[in-house]
């Protein structure tokens, strides 16, 4: 049984995890209405927010799971990517858990907790590749085989999510805007047509700055010539220029590395537009199963880090009370990819 | 009773491990500032060193800002969840004060100070009361020469701690008593001090809403409230 934390943004998050498939608890406390307020996550405001609940989270997912520290086998943390000073508040609560009741830390990477969301679904099979779409990131990761990760491709400028925030901002969306944008995107066509960049190129990195702006030009152009667009086209324009990127880009990427698993995680992965692409793309692949994160599991929490960390436990990867958060922690990229 | 004490509110690290009146183990490091690194680890050693395990712990006594947000908040974090975790109690203890009570003249006056940059400082005014830093200004986050010509007015030999030596000049021109020469071991927090103190006071009634004490709302927030003097700043945090 593993006690696992995560609070790399604006989720303060405590699980208990058995067997690294089964939830016992899952606590998260959500910081989004204090956020809501600045338009976007504020680094010291969400540290100070962490270190509010961090105790309760604790506290909250023991009772939940109805187990004691002597129970547990394990505590795992995430520490890092993601902004340091809310890392740090899981790291240092982690590491003093474990400390106090003498049990081993496992150190997790946030991303491999993404994908292993995708383990209270079905079992990770190998090899595996894994499209994550969040707030922070845009990536293709190869899994060769259990605990190990390459990074095939990544966004070369905004992650998606972080695009559409800023649209939303655009459309007077409050943040975080995904959720509206999916279901006007629902509700209207593809009449604007903007650009799908890179979807050419020879590679499998992503680019969403071109497409961002050119939805700030339409729009700033149709108010300055007093005509008013319809959101629910320009959401369905916008959604449909991003699916055909990272779907494209993933079909191209399954040529390359035939898997058994194609992993769709990450908060974006919660998007009805994509997980309904990705279905489509995948029935007709013979050899590739689409494995969807559960929607509750998509966002920022800790059961998929206790997910990973039973991976870990059973690989040796543990850490001492010198852990430290890694805000810039990524994957190795792929020896043979393009970069 | 087992105290650990610790304070990282500045750049240097402070932990010691008392048993009752009888300083175990005490250690002061200036020589980094990795405290999310160094603490546990120099935590660990202590015990180790006192032949005690965590669960042998009665109490934390923790230096709880003001200071950098960081440094109080891993101070804070790791003594609020020891606290929690094995269900002893937490004493709180101002930053300041902690280097107040370096200071063993009884009815002293001493002002610790933080740099806060920009002419501001985070700063108090305490008196030495039967070895005890009893507050007569009131921790605050100021500009330097409004607390040096508070301090000034009780026109009284003082001791300026911490980084009271970026201001030495104006310490001159606003404050005409005496400032008695200090030792540099002085500026640094020695936490074996207030577990000693720590023992008499009253443990924070709830560990797990306790936060450091920033004496700043963050710019945003403080912005945003500004502009919405109406609105109820109540809790923004939902569990889900
Ligand atoms: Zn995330």
């Amino acid at each position: 049984m593993i006690l696992a934390f995560e609070s790399s943004c604006d989720e303060t998050s405590v699980a208990v995890i058995e067997d690294g498939h089964k939830i016992l608890s899952n606590i998260v406390a959500t910081q989004i209405k204090s956020h809501q307020r600045f338009g976007g996550v504020v680094p010291e405001v969400a540290s100070r927010h962490h270190i509010e609940e961090v105790t309760l989270c604790i506290k909250d997912a023991l009772a939940e799971a109805g187990v004691g520290y002597d129970d547990l086998d394990a505590v795992a943390v995430t520490y890092g990517p993601g902004l340091v000073g809310a890392l740090l508040i899981g790291v240092t609560a982690a590491k003093t858990v474990a400390f106090a009741h003498n049990l081993p830390l496992i150190p997790v990477n946030h991303m491999a907790g993404h994908i292993y969301a995708a383990r209270y679904v079905e079992p990770i099979e190998f090899p595996a590749l894994a499209l994550l779409v969040s707030g922070g990131h845009t990536e293709l990761v190869y899994m060769p085989a259990e605990n190990q990760f390459e990074i095939i491709g990544e966004t070369r400028d905004d992650a998606a999510g972080e695009a559409y925030d800023k649209v939303g901002r655009v459309m007077g969306v409050n943040y975080p805007a995904g959720k509206t944008v999916d279901e006007w995107a629902h509700q209207g066509k593809d009449t604007f047509n903007f650009p799908r960049a890179m979807e050419k190129d020879d590679n499998f990195d992503f680019s969403f700055s071109g497409l961002k702006s050119a939805f700030i030009n339409t729009t700033h152009h149709a108010d300055q010539i007093g005509e008013t667009l319809s959101k629910q086209d320009l959401a369905a324009s916008f959604q449909q220029a991003v699916v055909d990127v990272l779907a494209e880009k993933t079909q191209r990427a399954l040529a390359d590395y035939p898997v058994k698993q194609l992993i769709l995680a990450g908060g974006v992965a919660a998007n009805r537009g994509l997980r309904e692409r990705l279905e489509r793309d995948l029935s007709s692949n013979p050899t590739t199963h689409l494995v969807k994160a559960p929607l509750k599991l998509c966002g920022d929490n800790a059961a998929m880090i206790g997910a990973f960390a039973y991976v870990a436990f059973k690989h040796g990867v543990f850490a001492d009370a010198t852990l430290n958060a890694d805000p810039s922690l990524e994957f190795d990229w792929a020896a043979d990819s393009a970069k | 009773m087992k105290i650990l004490a610790i304070d990282t509110s500045n750049r240097p690290l402070s932990v010691a491990v008392l048993d009752g009146t009888t300083v175990l183990a005490a250690i002061t490091v200036t020589v980094h500032q990795k405290h999310a690194e160094y603490l546990l680890p120099e935590i660990e050693r202590l015990l180790a060193m006192a032949d005690l395990q965590p669960t042998d712990l009665d109490r934390v006594v923790v230096a709880a800002g003001p200071g950098s947000y960081t440094g109080i908040r891993i101070a804070v974090t790791t003594a609020k969840t020891l606290a929690a975790t094995l269900d002893i109690d937490l004493v709180a203890v101002s930053s300041l004060a902690t280097l107040a009570a370096n200071v063993p003249v009884e009815g002293a006056l001493v002002a610790p100070m933080f740099d806060a940059r920009n002419q501001n400082v985070f700063a108090g005014l305490y008196r030495i009361k039967q070895g005890v830093p009893t507050a007569e200004i009131a921790d605050t986050h100021t500009d330097v020469t409004a607390f040096l010509t508070a301090v000034g007015e009780y026109g009284e030999p003082v001791w300026f701690l911490g980084d009271a030596d970026h201001f030495r000049d104006l310490i001159g021109t606003t404050v005409s008593a005496a400032t008695p020469a200090v030792s540099p071991w002085l500026n640094l927090p020695q936490v074996a001090t207030i577990g000693l103190l720590g023992q008499k006071m009253t443990p924070v009634s709830d560990v797990d809403r306790f936060v450091p004490n920033y004496l700043r709302l963050t710019q945003a927030e403080a912005e945003w409230r500004a502009k919405n003097p109406e609105e109820d700043t109540g809790s923004y945090v939902e569990k889900i």
